[in-house]
């Protein structure tokens, strides 16, 4: 009798292990992904939790600017608990690069995805969408054929004509870092003052701003991210809606070295605990569906080549984008700041 | 009766009580070191070697910084001050119809964050908003035929910043006013003063201290915007800081930026209570204080009229073209994730002004019991985070928090042979940190200067009645301080609730605030989606600014 109950326990043991061993598998299923990302909420939540349904891996997320993130994961040092950054810039890809937060991944995904220049030559960071930055101007008032490059909007034709935000705002800043890289330094000096006096106001605002201005006739002409003016297209408020049909879109420098264009990136960091998670979302972020998501969600360029972007998207016609190399942007942004400042571009 | 418990402390021979002199001067000091030591870090900036940058800085841009900045505070202290001391005055000694209602009321304006009224008048008064839209339609006017003032300016940031930060002067000048000594004013009349120099000569310096300390909160928060000279495209120091920080990724020349705003008002703050020198602003009997001017015909008309024409400016009209906004705006909400962002932001809110009211008056308390240069110093040394901006605030909280975590897990490793990770950095606790280094400023100011108001000698009688130290805080100055205390609660909890930068740096994992969505929505140039955040701030922010205005009722009605 006793040994049977012996025996019984005996066979409860397995029993036990299973249970054991179920809990140690599914806390091995319980995967997570920790992410700092400068990209905010609405423009990559529903992309993770996308992620999350198809694979099982939860994510974590804290969204905050650039630098501050970068900062906090620089801090936290080798404890850090972050696995992913996303930056909304090729400028904060960089200085995380030099920061030496970031480690280099091997994927093959990502290296057939990516374009070259689009990510960092030793596997560091990737680009995930590109960011067009055109001339918006008013039909009414311009004529197409008068507008080529952003050089030339440093003519006399254009006096107390463009509007453009502060030189604080960084794709003013990445703007002149790419020019600075292929145009050199002193013609960069050169435009800057010629084109700032052109100014038809102080700098102020966003970019719906310089949109809105242009409609209204403050300006003729605006410099803004091309995705603010699909944002106002799409608003649910009359005003910027009525505001975006009173413009349209040029591609500047089309017949040089073409539109200037900014990435928003990711990167696994060094001290990240859930490496493979990590890799595996940032190739999530990169495959053909959600390419497409940026576009549709927020009018930005998939980095994919093979990817159509959408249908406002094309209704801007396709263009030259500027192939200088991201980590070009980042690296010559205090220079780029610099400049500005002399120039006096508030 | 405590009686029994005063003749051990006074018999218990010297020896003791320097022993517990010492004892509390080292908890005072440790205290006010924690919580100044993130204000210390970006101080520290100052001994690390001064970049290239710096020849740049000064070649370029920083002459610009400084003047656009004392332009800003010059105009914002007028500003603030006007609109401030006028209200509080008529509120707290004239009887007028709708005086009740404005008593509360106007404190409204300081629920709404900076860079959101900002926003809203811009949405109003811009080249292509509405009104000038409207004009330029009707009279077939273009571009450069007409005048209207720009909005985007540093005359508009003076008016956007005044009318949302009066309310500081606002609180503090009524207290004063409210427990003034009416009869030190009808000595002045008696004396053949007219109201007018009474006014001036006797109630506004003897409400010194609380207008100085609502303006220099005023000035303080002026100093940490960024939101509102940003889009503004101001170049002012805050600016230059995030400028350097951004632009130029030089985070050490920011701080080193930052610490010389902190040496600034550090200094002003220590000047103005030089000149304040021995002046006592001890109301000798504040109950006599209930006697309002009663206004009748046009003179309580103007008093209304004034009253609602602040309350319109910088409550009513924005609110409303939020209120538009959150109508147009048809972005689909999730209503069980809003609600957990009215959840956070209201917790935050609410733990992170008790804890900093309770600092405060430990510290404000201990000055009292203890005066000294030590005790003073280190009063104001824990209470600088204010003027700076949060975000750099939040860097040195960051660094420090950092530090220790990492030091514990050195510890701990060594001791348990596993690191636990990061125990405070992105926790909650470190979020309440952070508030406290930074508005721990608002309630010290508030507490003290209801402090400054109860006069010494009951104190003296108190203990002399018996009464040991807490038992005086408890039974005398507790029911004195009523208005300070739920005034200082209101002005943290508000303040927490609208504070974006810190909450955006050291928040856990996958915990948002209202003032965190208003920010990412703005931040996209989506205001219309932004408005219904913004505007839920603003409607939590009227909880604790009704409770207040009830605890001020209460607290009248047993006063008698």
């Amino acid at each position: 009798m006793l040994i049977r109950l012996f025996l019984d326990r005996l066979k409860t043991i397995p029993l036990c292990m299973l249970l054991v061993g179920g809990f140690a598998i599914s806390s091995h299923a319980d995967q997570e992904v920790n992410v700092y990302s400068a990209r905010q909420e609405a423009l990559i939540k529903p992309l993770l939790d996308e992620f999350t349904v198809e694979t099982g891996i939860a994510v974590n997320l804290v969204t905050s600017k650039g630098d501050a993130l970068l900062t906090r994961l620089q801090k936290e040092g080798a404890n850090s608990p972050a696995d992913v950054l996303i930056t909304i810039d090729a400028g904060r890809l960089y200085r995380a690069q030099e920061a030496g937060v970031l480690q280099p991944i091997e994927s093959e995904t990502l290296a057939a995805a990516v374009p070259a220049n689009l990510r960092s030559p030793d596997n560091l960071w990737f680009g995930l969408s590109k960011r067009a930055r055109g001339i918006v101007y008013a039909p009414d008032r311009v004529d197409p054929a008068e507008l080529s490059t952003y050089e030339a909007l440093a003519g006399p034709d254009w006096k107390n004509r463009v509007c453009i935000r502060s030189s604080t705002n960084i794709y003013n800043q990445s703007l002149v870092a790419g020019m600075l890289s292929t145009e050199g330094q002193d013609a960069v000096d050169t435009w800057l003052a010629e084109f700032v006096p052109n100014f038809a106001r102080p700098p102020q605002g966003g970019d719906r701003d310089q949109i809105a201005a242009v409609a209204s006739g403050r300006c003729d002409v605006a410099i803004v991210n091309s995705y603010y003016l699909g944002g106002m297209i799409n608003s649910e408020d009359p005003q910027q809606r009525q505001a975006a049909e009173r413009v349209a879109i040029f591609w500047p420098n089309q017949d040089d070295r073409g539109t200037h264009i900014n990435i928003s990136g990711a990167g696994v960091t060094a001290s990240s605990k859930n490496t493979a998670e990590a890799i595996a979302l940032i190739e999530f972020l990169t495959r053909e569906e959600s390419q497409q998501w940026y576009a549709e969600a927020n009018n930005e360029y998939p980095v994919r080549d093979d990817v159509e972007p959408s249908d406002l998207l094309q209704s801007w016609g396709e263009f030259k984008a500027d192939e200088v190399d991201a980590v070009e942007l980042g690296r010559l942004n205090p220079q780029a700041v610099m400049a500005m400042d002399r120039a006096g571009w508030k | 009766m405590e009686v029994a418990d005063t003749p051990p402390v006074k018999q218990g021979g010297s020896q003791s009580a320097r022993l517990r002199h010492f004892l509390w001067q080292s908890a005072l000091v440790i205290a006010a070191g924690i919580i100044a030591a993130p204000v210390l870090v970006i101080i520290s900036s100052l001994f690390q070697p001064f970049s290239d940058l710096w020849r740049h800085l000064l070649d370029h841009v920083i002459t610009d910084y400084v003047v656009n900045s004392l332009l800003l505070m010059m105009g914002v202290a007028i500003g603030t001050s006007l609109l401030g001391v006028t209200t509080a005055w008529l509120t707290a000694t004239c009887d007028f119809p709708g005086r009740r209602f404005f008593g509360w009321a106007l404190v409204l304006p300081m629920a709404m964050p900076a860079y959101i009224i900002a926003y809203t008048y811009t949405g109003m008064l811009d080249f292509s908003g509405p009104l000038q839209s409207y004009m330029r339609e009707t009279f077939g006017w273009q571009y450069g035929d007409y005048w209207f003032p720009e909005i985007r300016s540093l005359g508009g940031a003076i008016c956007m910043l005044s009318l949302v930060f009066y309310p500081y002067v606002y609180l503090l000048a009524r207290v004063a006013f409210a427990e003034r000594s009416v009869a030190l004013l009808e000595a002045s009349r008696n004396l053949g003063h007219g109201p007018w120099r009474t006014v001036l000569t006797v109630a506004l310096p003897m409400a010194r201290p609380a207008i100085i300390a609502g303006v220099s909160l005023a000035l303080m928060e002026t100093l940490a915007d960024y939101g509102t000279v940003d889009y503004f495209g101001i170049s002012v120091f805050t600016t230059g800081i995030f400028r350097t920080w951004y632009g130029f990724g030089e985070l050490t020349t920011a701080a080193q930026l930052a610490a010389f705003l902190l040496l600034f008002v550090v200094s002003v703050v220590v000047l103005e209570r030089l000149s304040r020198g021995a002046m006592r602003f001890n109301a000798q009997n504040a109950r006599a204080a209930q006697l309002r001017v009663s206004l009748v015909g046009w003179r309580a008309g103007f008093c209304c009229a004034l009253a609602s024409a602040v309350l319109i400016a910088g409550f009513a009209l924005p609110a409303a073209q939020l209120a538009l906004w959150v109508l147009r705006s048809t972005d689909s909400v999730d209503a069980q994730a809003f609600l957990s962002l009215v959840g956070n932001s209201f917790l935050l809110a609410a733990i992170a002004s008790l804890c900093a009211l309770l600092v405060a008056l430990s510290l404000a308390y201990a000055v009292r019991l203890r005066p000294g240069r030590l005790a003073t110093l280190t009063v104001a040394t824990a209470s600088i985070g204010y003027a700076v901006p949060g975000t750099v605030i939040a860097v040195g909280v960051l660094i420090t928090l950092a530090w220790a975590d990492n030091q514990l897990n050195n510890v701990l490793q060594v001791a348990m042979g596993s690191s636990g990770g990061l125990l405070l950095s992105g926790s909650l606790a470190a979020l309440i940190f952070a508030y406290l280094v930074r508005f721990l400023t608002v309630s010290m100011y508030t507490v003290e200067s209801g402090l400054s108001k109860i006069t010494p000698a009951l104190d003296d009688a108190a203990r002399s009645l018996g009464r040991s130290p807490r038992g005086v805080l408890r039974d005398v100055h507790v029911p004195l301080l009523r208005g300070s205390v739920l005034t200082a609660l209101l002005l943290v909890f508000v303040d927490v609730l609208k504070e974006l930068p810190a909450t955006l740096i050291l928040r856990p994992f996958n915990f948002n605030t209202l003032a965190v969505r208003t920010y990412e929505l703005a931040s996209d140039e989506r205001l219309t989606d932004a408005a219904l955040p913004a505007l839920t701030i603003v409607v939590i922010g009227l909880v604790p600014v009704i409770l207040l205005s009830r605890g001020f009722t209460i607290g009248r009605g047993q006063h008698g």
